[in-house]
């Protein structure tokens, strides 16, 4: 633990991944910081449970360097012990149940907080004497975020953490990780394609793309990054003119088009000719840059 | 929270408009940075950009070790502040949807009138 180096939890460089032919994570580098929660968005198969393998030392790279406390990550116990990955595929030994898992969980995890633990196993309702392949999928989605949460681990990995999960417990799995990161901040990486659920929370976005990181950007200057253009299509061509555009619908004389970093100045002048302007989600934001990427992609390939 | 501004901007607003409105009274203690990254579920440093700017307008400010409070005078002073943004967020949109639709400015201070009246 004494080799544990402060600054930054994860760095990368030129990560690749390929497996035979395919490229599952292409030259990422980037960053991840102290005490912040990430949202690792992108597609289905898009790379970020490659990603987070490679990260937790699951899985060995093709080139290039990861640091996770400074230190790589592979058969590193003292990298290792501070970090909790959730898996949407999580696997249990045979015949265990719920409790099973929360009395090992403190072998593995210094910071484990039992108390919490129990209070989330009623939170989730979770049965704990049940045998986990008896259990519903979202009752083993629930063990998994429950032992996420309780871990505290200085650094967390969620994948896909909730399936199964119901809106109820979902919301309630947001609340506590908020509740719980303020009272003990840490490093969240949280993977998902349920963006609208969980924007207000993060803080910083990664969005993988074909293996490639395509959006590495805090999350308040994302959710503002972009807007959305409705009048007739002759008034919004003439506004977007040359600008680059995510997105265009059109139907009738109307157009609906997406563009990027609009000034306080050139909003009013676009509802001076007649636009309605219209924010554009975090979800869509990312819609619309994976779907133009991919465009890019068959072009050139 | 909607998606049309920045969160930490609706934030403000928000407590601005609790200042306004008597709720959060001058000199009284505001919630702390995770009661309402919580109550509202943003992330923590969204509500702290939040709160900041409103310390750094005056309208709360710290007391060390204890909390965040609402500045003495902070009513009056943000009242006028909206009352200077209302002309811009109110009357312009309402005059631009009026034109559209072609109902003139006396026609339009007629309805107010009567609607106030109501």
């Amino acid at each position: 633990m004494t080799a544990i180096i402060e600054g930054s939890v994860i760095e990368v460089r030129g990560l690749t991944k390929r497996f035979g032919t395919v490229t599952a994570v292409d030259d990422a580098t980037f960053t991840v910081e102290e005490n912040t929660i990430y949202g690792l968005l992108g597609r289905n198969g898009a790379g970020k449970t490659t990603l987070m393998q490679l990260l937790t030392g699951q899985d060995f790279a093709t080139s290039g360097d990861i640091r996770v406390f400074g230190q790589s990550p592979v058969e590193n116990a003292a990298v290792l012990q501070h970090v909790s990955f959730i898996k949407e595929s999580q696997r249990y030994p045979e015949d265990f149940r719920a409790k099973h898992v929360l009395k090992s969980a403190p072998w593995f995890f210094e910071n484990w907080d039992a108390d919490f633990a129990a209070q989330l196993v009623d939170d989730f309702r979770l049965p704990l004497n049940r045998r986990i392949k008896k259990m519903s999928r979202g009752q083993v989605s629930a063990i998994g975020v429950i032992v996420g949460l309780a871990s505290r681990a200085r650094l967390t990995f969620f994948d896909e953490p909730y399936l199964g999960l119901d809106a109820v417990a979902r919301q309630t799995f947001y609340d506590r990780l908020l509740a719980d990161y303020a009272e003990h901040p840490r490093t969240v990486v949280l993977s998902t394609h349920l963006i609208d659920e969980v924007s207000n929370l993060l803080e910083h976005v990664l969005v993988i793309d074909e293996g490639r990181i395509i959006i590495d950007q805090d999350a308040e200057s994302l959710r503002g990054s972009a807007t959305t253009l409705v009048g007739t299509a002759s008034a919004v061509d003439g506004f977007v003119g040359a600008r680059e555009v995510l997105h265009r619908d059109a139907i009738g004389g109307l157009a609906s088009v997406t563009v990027l970093g609009l000034t306080a100045q050139e909003r009013t002048d676009a509802a001076a000719a007649g636009l309605e302007l219209a924010p554009v989600s975090l979800q869509q934001l990312v819609i619309h840059r994976t779907n133009t990427s991919e465009k890019e992609f068959e072009v050139s390939a | 929270m909607d998606e049309s501004r920045p969160l930490f901007v609706q934030l403000a607003e928000q407590i601005e408009n609790d200042i306004i409105s008597g709720v959060m009274a001058e000199e009284t203690q505001v919630p702390s940075i995770n009661e309402f990254a919580a109550f509202y579920r943003i992330n923590p440093a969204t509500a702290l950009k939040g709160v900041t700017m409103l310390v750094d307008e005056g309208a709360l400010y710290k007391k060390r070790g204890i909390g965040m409070f609402v500045a003495e005078g902070a009513q009056a002073r943000l009242t006028t502040k909206r009352r200077d943004k209302f002309s811009t967020e109110f009357v312009t949109p309402l005059l631009t949807e009026a034109a559209k639709i072609g109902i003139t400015s006396e026609q339009l201070a007629d309805m107010i009138r009567k609607a106030a009246k109501a």
